[in-house]
């Protein structure tokens, strides 16, 4: 078989996205399979994430497979300056597959040209982390039951948030509207708004929630960071514009669920989480069974 | 009055001619086609006037015919470049470099983050638009356009 990576969510046919949601549900059911036994994954994490570890680790374990790796680059060989293409060409002859979190953008690319085992990128700094959109779209399935024709809000940095990016390239398979609710600071960019309109996807923008929130399916929240304001008098006018506080899902659909990539600051206030359209805890648990499908389809188990 | 001293250029038997570089760039097509690495004879001229691009320059290379996927490599610092294939003293063919679809080295990324300039990384890119020329990263998927197209 020919070696396959997953670096990118545009690496991923639709029907091979489908087919993976499909085996999630699978290994939802019965999340303690025997499948990885005898196989040795590397965890390579340059910079600390510890959910994102946690949870690869997590679908490994459950799949009987055996962990090698390390958690910051401080404790691996790259304190003594050792390249990425050593490090992996090393790791390589230990493991049957690298999991690789990095904070350079488009090292996963590299690594999974010079790795001699599949690749899966757990984030490489701003660009990708097609693991937390499968989740995503694992999660928007489940709760509304199909992907077609979907409402997205998405809330917060849309300049920066790169899960944002990879999740409104993603719905644009299935037809999605998207509302875009940001400070003028951290607005939608442009070349993503024009791949919607070359696609002849709808979109809308605002700058505070309004009550059109009704119509929507899924409100995808991120956090407004205060780093990313180039004046801080602009971050103190707009951090509580997009908090989002139970009073304000009065309105909302019944089926509508919240989401949110995690960790949570204070954009989602906490009177929230009783509320059952907040999703966002459990679609941390999705992120195991979407990599359990994952790692068996890349290593060609099943 | 003295006559001033000529070099003269003599034509070339069998070889190509490359016409309208852009001036500030002959040194880079020198580079980008090798031709500091090869024995053959070489004669350019630079900043020579030309109503099109201001100053250009011209390059003779004697005995030496490019395919198209090499001669292309030049069309990021030499778009409006023409060929001519002389063959006996004669012009044989004429053709113009067009900017392939993928380019491999020649250009920098313009993301400082990203891999291929923090490690030796050969860049490689999808050209989205060729006019003017656009360039996205295989590695860290950003877009580099003319504006700040760089020649490594």
């Amino acid at each position: 078989m020919k070696k396959r990576s997953l670096v990118s969510i545009d690496d991923l046919t639709t029907d091979e996205i489908i087919m993976l949601l499909d085996r999630a549900v699978e290994f939802e059911k019965e999340p303690i399979q025997n499948l990885l036994e005898g196989k040795v994954v590397s965890t390579l994490f340059f910079e600390p994430s510890t959910r994102t570890r946690l949870s690869f680790e997590s679908a490994i374990s459950r799949l009987g497979g055996k962990i090698i790796g390390f958690t910051d680059a401080a404790s691996s060989s790259v304190s003594k300056g050792e390249s990425l293409n050593d490090t992996i060409r090393t790791v390589s002859n230990y493991c049957d597959l690298i999991v690789m979190r990095h904070p350079i953008e488009g090292s996963a690319r590299y690594a999974s040209e010079v790795a001699s085992v599949p690749v899966i990128n757990a984030g490489d700094g701003a660009n990708q982390h097609p693991t937390q959109t499968m989740l995503d779209l694992y999660s928007i399935r489940k709760t509304q039951g199909k992907l077609d024709n979907l409402n997205i809000f998405l809330v917060g940095d849309l300049k920066y948030g790169r899960t944002v990016h990879s999740l409104l390239l993603a719905m644009s398979r299935w037809n999605a509207t998207f509302n875009f609710i940001a400070p003028e600071e951290l607005k939608m960019p442009e070349e993503y708004k024009l791949f919607l309109r070359n696609q002849g996807l709808k979109y809308y923008e605002h700058t505070d929630f309004t009550d059109i929130v009704s119509e929507a399916d899924i409100i995808y929240m991120t956090r407004v960071q205060k780093e990313r304001f180039s004046d801080p008098m602009e971050y103190e006018k707009v951090k509580n514009v997009y908090v989002l506080r139970n009073s304000m899902l009065k309105k909302t659909k019944p089926s509508m669920r919240i989401l949110h990539p995690l960790p949570r600051v204070n954009e989602i206030h906490t009177d929230v989480d009783p509320n059952p359209k907040a999703y966002y805890f459990e679609q941390a648990l999705n992120g195991v069974y979407t990599r359990q499908a994952i790692l068996t389809f890349l290593l060609g188990i099943k | 009055m003295k006559e001033p001293k000529q070099l003269s250029v003599s034509a070339i038997q069998e070889g190509t001619v490359i016409d309208h570089i852009p001036a500030r760039n002959l040194f880079k097509v020198i580079q980008i086609l090798g031709l500091d690495h090869i024995d053959n004879q070489i004669t350019f001229g630079t900043n020579l006037e030309s109503k099109r691009l201001g100053r250009k320059a011209i390059i003779k290379i004697a005995g030496v015919f490019f395919e198209d996927q090499d001669i292309n490599r030049i069309a990021l610092v030499a778009p409006d470049a023409k060929l001519n294939i002389i063959k006996d003293y004669e012009v044989a063919e004429k053709s113009v470099v067009e900017v392939p679809n993928e380019i491999t080295g020649i250009a920098k990324c313009v993301n400082p983050k990203c891999i291929t300039n923090f490690e030796r990384v050969t860049t490689r890119f999808k050209v989205v638009s060729k006019k003017p020329v656009s360039l996205k990263c295989n590695y860290c998927e950003k877009i580099t356009d003319a504006e700040h197209l760089s020649i490594i």
